[in-house]
């Protein structure tokens, strides 16, 4: 403890997480993801990861092995001492523990970091400043100078996720918890209803899952996976009643879950009409049907075949379609896991256009690639499977680390959705069978700290936009959660920017048995980890409770998203030309207008097949009665735009003399 | 004119021709559409053509357009003021009377008779003398003798046989004739016809310089590929005037339509397929049909066209202007907004590039489209854009206009973007090479068949003007702005166009052995475009009052003048189908060395024999589930599987992608690798 402090206090100015950089590290420098903008050098030869020895002896390790979280060692430590005496840390029981007291902490939020004390009660932050005014019986922590910063929001989770007749590993008691242990102490898990059940049905089995076993708060997106009239009626419910405001449409897998241009279309206007966020599951599942095929057909079976069939390209190409239909609905565009370079330019790009867009890359493509598909080892190729593809380049991580660092992207999830190998192995004689998903909800903040702060890419500020409140304003959470402030949500982490640890299946908190970041060694993670007004991680040791997490609402048209949106949409009015009746000769037209018959120039208005659809517009249509005078009262129909023929009539010329 | 002449002459030796003059004999500058990437301005006051005036016709050629002008230049220089009269009156002298310095001789060795004796076995043989010949990659000064409709000598002092009429040229530009790769002629819609039919619409053609066409065939969904193909042929063969060649439509997809597009592409000369990607319910291809598509064509070394707008986004926009009561043309641009384009530009690309394709997008109306393609180009994707003349020429600030006669006559899809800078935009990317060809979808209505939409726009047929003003407005814009040379403007008006139809050097090139089709480029000639004197049967013209520099002087056709003195000539039925081959080397030597190296290799591994979950294979359960096992996808996959044997040996070129011996075999000695975990 002497050591440590000492340390601090001649560091002075310097933040703590440079102090240490190149000094106090392992023997190995650690070459392999820093530098901006460099290639990851010979990380196609170090990915032959040997399962067996791992298990087999720590000798081989070489030292490598620093710290890990279960044996931080004295200087990590931090004093956490109750006024009344020595009592159990962790005693949610007693009713005293509610009331907690972060001495000497530096506050960290996204615009800017000071040093106070904050003291929480009931859990929400009651006071931040110095010299605070507290009640006895209050616990303490005593940070010495290290950063407290917003707990972390896993904006994509997919807990207990059923897959024909599987259930990911990890529910959400396991999930939760390995949340709490990398530092999130939110989650947002996805509702995926399966075609033919209500979003309803669907909606409150999820909530029934997670309040059973959720350890943090959560809050859940909701999956369109078909679209017709009921499901528009659902997620009108939904967002009036049940506090959601984020739905996610698929554009990849063909005949299950995809949606048409069209479709997408309408889900899109309803969105904003509801004044939700439209996520998009963007991949090109027509090109994807034909790849697989092709790629079965040539024989290639093995998880290799998975990213040969999902090229980034048909990721760009699908990101970039969701953003024409959104800037054509005016719709919040939210694009879920980014995973490639293309990718991710495509939205800068967009977002340099001026489209509402935002960008989530997950916890895998910023901290590995997908060069592992080709391993040799069939259960480690098989666990790095998940939609879009983790892309075979190598500077792929680098990259999207350095547009998050840059605000072209904005948020993070993780994507947690891991199968065991067992459950995987449904696909071993056919790639498109693997059960798709990947972990990283506990290894989140600490890989964004490893690759961007560490690297210097960004500051802790930006990190903790990235990892909670991007998030929090994007789904309109701000500022209960993601900031630090009197009245937020007591969610908060005791970040400490030197812990080392590797990355490995044998420690995390997941039940699955591989681990895709397994080996890498990361520096920066959670000393303290405070949940709900409680500690929940210290000293290494978790202190979860099965069930505590509470579901939290969240309110349509987030600010952050729906202002600009709000004043284009009143930009946005389209008028005729009013011009006179045109009165001269009309050529005649054969009155069959059958399809088979029509040549390019009349799209598709007289078309039996529109039929079908015509059901659909009228219900785009009732939405706006039905939804009343109140989610979208501000913008008037347009009813009197109507073109009205000038009572003079024929002003204008309108034959050639 | 005597000071033009005098400058002319001085400058020829020195100077390409179209440079000697600019800014010196020409009285009124032409600023309004000069200047690199500099935007149009006013270009929203001058779009109120009135097509009354024009037909009463009182001011000669000195439409509203031209006075506005006029006043304008006056503002702001005086200085200018005395030229300004001579300058106006220079287009119609120039029609008249260019009599003095423009003129060619054209003389007969025989002594003088009728310049245009079709008749007369000695009328093919011709002689071009003192021309200064410009190919796409050079310019040379040459003699050219032709006979039998073919190039036979050039240089200098050629040797030739009497009786040969000789065209002295006197230091102009010969070119070779302009190929028109887009057009529309006679095509039936709806019970009517396109105003144009082959022998209309191939004189405008010849007209403005272009001595070869290359229809569009669009069969309806449905129906037989060859029976439309037939169809055309015998409208083409017994009407058009220049030779021609067809692109033939998909409009839609199965196993028999594989089978057409196959005899087509080795027995009926036909190398470039369309497809839409918009017109729901009608021609649109879903992305899985695009695919195999492209599939198809890339074994076969055909060249996929594609109509690129997003069908269904435009069907609900259409169905959402109707309903707030906008039914005019404007609804058909408002309908139709340009990212439409630029995202299904974005998509075929990306399914080109997938299937390893060669692209060629058509009807490149909008700068985000062009710009996608460029940065495709800059990323190694075997892509052509195709401008069409009235992108750039004109923009969609017209769709507004009060006259709903004149904003139907611009409805075309994709529509003209509304943004004015875009013409100057696309004229830019043609000069740089990133786009590629220049075509003009001429596809023409009357303003009564226009009107059939006059309540709904969805229902005005589409189509514009522009294949007599091709040539003059390419040169107009981007050549005398100094966009292009004069190479490149031969490349983007004919040898791109030859290269990627497999014709060239036949077409697009002058050189011995090549087809006797030219034209003498006159630099100096300013003409107004206008309805009342253009060759197409429509009674409005969207470059209406357009006063565009450079023009045909002489056109030959098959070694046949078919254009001299602003005279045509032209016969009906003259005009061969020229057979286009598949695997243009233009498009397909990138192609087939991807395909060498893009064959994919499976891991070898051992067996898994570790325990495996159970699992229930109902349909509708995860993400992960794909569409293995969808209902829908059997057939589709099976005609597709199909397809491989029916080919057998199709092409010499036809490389196998999946040789036999790469599947993965287990390997005896198996289980090598580990797959349990400790």
């Amino acid at each position: 403890i002497i050591d440590w402090e000492n340390s601090m206090s001649t560091a002075g100015e310097v933040p703590a997480f440079f102090k240490s950089m190149g000094s106090d590290s392992p023997a190995r420098p650690r070459q392999k993801f820093c530098g901006m903008f460099c290639p990851v050098e010979g990380s196609s030869d170090s990915k032959t990861l040997d399962f067996d020895a791992l298990s087999a002896c720590r000798s081989k390790s070489d030292g490598r092995v620093i710290d890990r979280q279960t044996d931080i060692s004295q200087p990590r430590k931090v004093e956490i001492r109750e006024s009344t005496g020595k009592e159990a840390l962790q005693n949610l029981d007693d009713k005293k523990s509610d009331r907690l007291l972060i001495k000497g902490g530096k506050i960290v939020n996204d615009d800017q970091s000071f040093c106070a004390d904050i003291y929480m009660e009931d859990g929400v932050i009651k006071q931040i400043g110095e010299n605070l005014i507290v009640p006895g019986g209050v616990k303490t922590i005593d940070a010495h100078g290290r950063m407290l910063m917003p707990g972390g929001i896993d904006v994509h989770t997919r807990f207990q996720m059923p897959d024909r007749g599987m259930v990911s590993a990890d529910d959400f008691y396991q999930g939760t918890k390995a949340a709490l242990a990398g530092g999130s102490t939110m989650i947002i898990d996805h509702v995926v209803p399966e075609p033919g059940v209500s979003l309803i049905a669907a909606f409150e089995q999820w909530r029934e899952w997670a309040d059973s076993k959720s350890c943090c708060d959560y809050s859940l997106h909701v999956d369109i996976t078909e679209w017709h009239k009921g499901i528009q009626e659902d997620m009108e419910a939904l967002v009036k009643d049940h506090g959601v405001n984020s739905f996610l449409v698929y554009l990849a897998y063909k005949d299950v879950f995809q949606l048409t241009d069209a479709q997408v279309y309408e889900v899109f206007s309803v969105i904003r009409d509801l004044g939700a966020i439209a996520q998009v599951h963007a991949e090109n599942g027509d090109i994807i049907a034909e790849e697989q095929h092709r790629m079965l057909e040539q024989g290639i079976t093995g998880p290799e075949g998975h990213v040969l069939s999902r090229p980034e390209e048909v990721e760009a190409e699908a990101v970039n379609r969701s953003v024409t239909v959104a800037n054509q609905t005016n719709c919040p565009l939210y694009v879920t896991k980014v995973m490639s370079k293309s990718a991710a330019d495509v939205i800068a790009q967009a977002r340099k256009k001026g489209t509402v867009v935002y960008g989530e890359p997950i916890t895998a493509s910023l901290g590995t690639d997908g060069s592992h598909y080709w391993s040799k080892n069939w259960a480690k190729a098989a666990a790095y499977v998940t939609s879009p593809a983790l892309s075979p380049d190598p500077t792929t991580p680098d990259y999207l680390n350095s547009l998050l660092s840059c605000g072209d992207l904005q948020v993070t999830g993780s994507a947690h959705c891991p199968f065991n190998t067992s459950q995987r192995a449904v696909g071993k004689d056919d790639f498109s069978l693997i059960p798709e998903g990947v972990n990283g909800t506990e290894e989140r903040m600490s890989i964004i700290w490893d690759k961007c702060v560490v690297t210097g890419k960004m500051d802790e500020n930006q990190f903790v936009a990235v990892t909670s409140t991007n998030a929090a304003k994007i789904f309109n959470l701000y500022p209960r959660k993601g900031r630090i402030a009197v009245g937020s949500d007591a969610d908060l982490v005791l970040w400490d920017p030197d812990v080392t640890k590797i990355i490995s299946a044998k420690s995390h908190n997941s039940t699955v048995e591989y681990n895709i970041f397994e080996g890498t060694e990361v520096r920066g993670g959670p000393l303290v980890v405070i949940s709900q007004g409680k500690i929940v991680l210290e000293e290494g040791t978790l202190h979860t409770t099965e069930g505590s997490g509470r579901y939290v609402a969240r309110k349509p048209f987030p600010d952050y998203v729906y202002k600009r949106i709000k004043a284009r949409s009143r930009l946005a009015e389209l008028r005729g030309v009013p011009r006179g009746l045109y009165d001269g000769p009309v050529c005649e037209v054969s009155v069959s207008v059958t399809p088979k018959t029509m040549t390019p120039a009349s799209s598709a208005k007289t078309s039996p097949a529109k039929q079908p659809n015509q059901p659909v517009r009228n219900l785009h249509q009732s939405g706006f009665s039905l939804s009343g005078a109140q989610v979208d009262d501000n913008i008037p129909r347009r009813n009197t735009q109507r073109i009205v023929a000038p009572p003079g009539g024929r002003a204008n010329i309108t034959s050639l003399g | 004119m005597a000071e033009r002449r005098g400058n002319w002459d001085k400058a020829e030796d020195d100077l390409p021709v179209y440079l000697a003059r600019p800014g010196t004999a020409d009285q009124v500058p032409r600023q309004k559409y000069g200047g690199l990437f500099s935007s149009v301005e006013g270009a929203f006051e001058s779009k109120s053509i009135d097509f009354d005036a024009l037909s009463v016709g009182q001011r000669g050629s000195r439409t509203p357009r031209t006075a506005k002008r006029e006043t304008g230049q006056q503002a702001k220089s005086s200085a200018s003021d005395n030229k300004i009269s001579p300058g106006v009156e220079s287009p119609a002298a120039n029609r008249r009377g260019g009599k003095d310095s423009n003129r060619v001789e054209i003389t007969t060795s025989g002594g003088k008779e009728v310049l245009q004796n079709l008749e007369h076995e000695k009328s093919d043989r011709l002689l071009i003398k003192g021309g200064r010949i410009v190919n796409d990659d050079q310019s040379f000064h040459a003699d050219i003798y032709m006979e039998d409709g073919l190039i036979k000598q050039i240089g200098d002092n050629l040797i030739v046989p009497g009786g040969v009429k000789t065209i002295e040229a006197n230091g102009k530009m010969v070119i070779p004739g302009g190929i028109d790769i887009h057009t529309h002629f006679q095509m039936p819609y709806r019970g009517t016809t396109t105003v144009d039919d082959f022998a209309q619409g191939s004189k405008a053609a010849l007209a403005g310089g272009t001595t070869m066409i290359v229809d569009h065939v669009i069969p309806d969904p449905g129906c037989s590929l060859m029976a439309a193909y037939d169809q055309w042929r015998q409208w083409a063969d017994e009407k058009s005037c220049c030779d021609y060649s067809l692109h033939v439509d998909i409009t839609h997809w199965n196993d028999s339509v594989k089978q057409e597009v196959e005899n087509l592409i080795k027995e009926k000369g036909v190398n470039s397929f369309q497809v839409y990607m918009a017109y729901k319910d009608y021609y649109q291809m879903s992305n899985s049909e695009l695919y195999d598509i492209f599939t198809f064509l890339a074994e076969r070394g055909g060249i996929a066209e594609v109509h690129a707008e997003n069908g269904e986004i435009i069907a609900e926009e259409q169905t959402r202007m109707l309903q707030m009561g906008i039914t005019g043309p404007e609804g058909h641009v408002l309908s139709r907004p340009e990212e439409l384009e630029a995202e299904a530009v974005f998509r075929a690309i990306t399914i080109a590039s997938q299937t390893n394709c060669p692209l060629y997008v058509t009807r490149v109306m909008s700068k985000s489209a062009a710009d996608i393609i460029s940065q495709a180009r800059k990323k190694g994707h075997v892509v052509f854009g195709e401008p069409i003349t009235a992108s750039l020429g004109t923009d969609g600030t017209h769709y507004w206009s009060k006259n709903w006669a004149k904003a139907a006559s611009f409805v075309t899809s994709p529509p003209l973007s509304p943004d004015p800078t875009t013409p100057d935009y696309l004229n830019t990317l043609l000069s740089s090479g990133d786009l590629s060809v220049t075509g003009s979808a001429h596809c023409t209505f009357s303003v009564a068949q226009k009107a059939i939409g006059k309540d709904d726009f969805t229902q005005i047929p589409e189509g514009v003007n522009g294949v007599e003003e091709r040539m003059t407005l390419i040169w107009d814009k981007a050549v005398t702005t100094g966009k292009m040379d004069e190479n490149m403007f031969v490349a983007v008006t004919s040898t791109n166009a030859a290269k990627i139809l497999n014709l060239y050097p036949r077409k697009g090139r002058i050189a011995v052995g090549s087809d006797a089709d030219l034209v003498i480029w006159d630099t100096d000639s300013i003409r107004t475009i206008t309805a009342k004197t253009h060759n197409s049967a429509t009674e409005y013209n969207v470059f209406e009052g357009m006063e565009l520099r450079g023009a045909p002087q002489v056109v030959i056709c098959q070694g046949k003048i078919v254009l001299e003195d602003g005279n045509l000539h032209v016969t009906s039925g003259v005009g061969r189908f020229i057979p286009c081959s598949p695997f243009p080397d233009f498009a397909y030597k990138r192609i087939k060395a991807r395909k060498q190296l893009a064959v994919l290799r499976a891991v070898p591994r051992g067996m898994y024999d570790g325990p495996v979950s159970e699992f229930s294979m109902s349909r509708g359960g995860t993400p992960s589930a794909s569409a293995r096992n969808s209902p829908t996808k059997q057939p589709v996959r099976n005609l597709h599987q199909s397809a491989f044997s029916l080919a057998g040996p199709p092409t010499p070129d036809d490389i196998p992608i999946r040789p036999a011996g790469r599947r993965i075999v287990v390997p005896p000695g198996g289980r090598s690798n580990i797959t349990t975990l400790s």
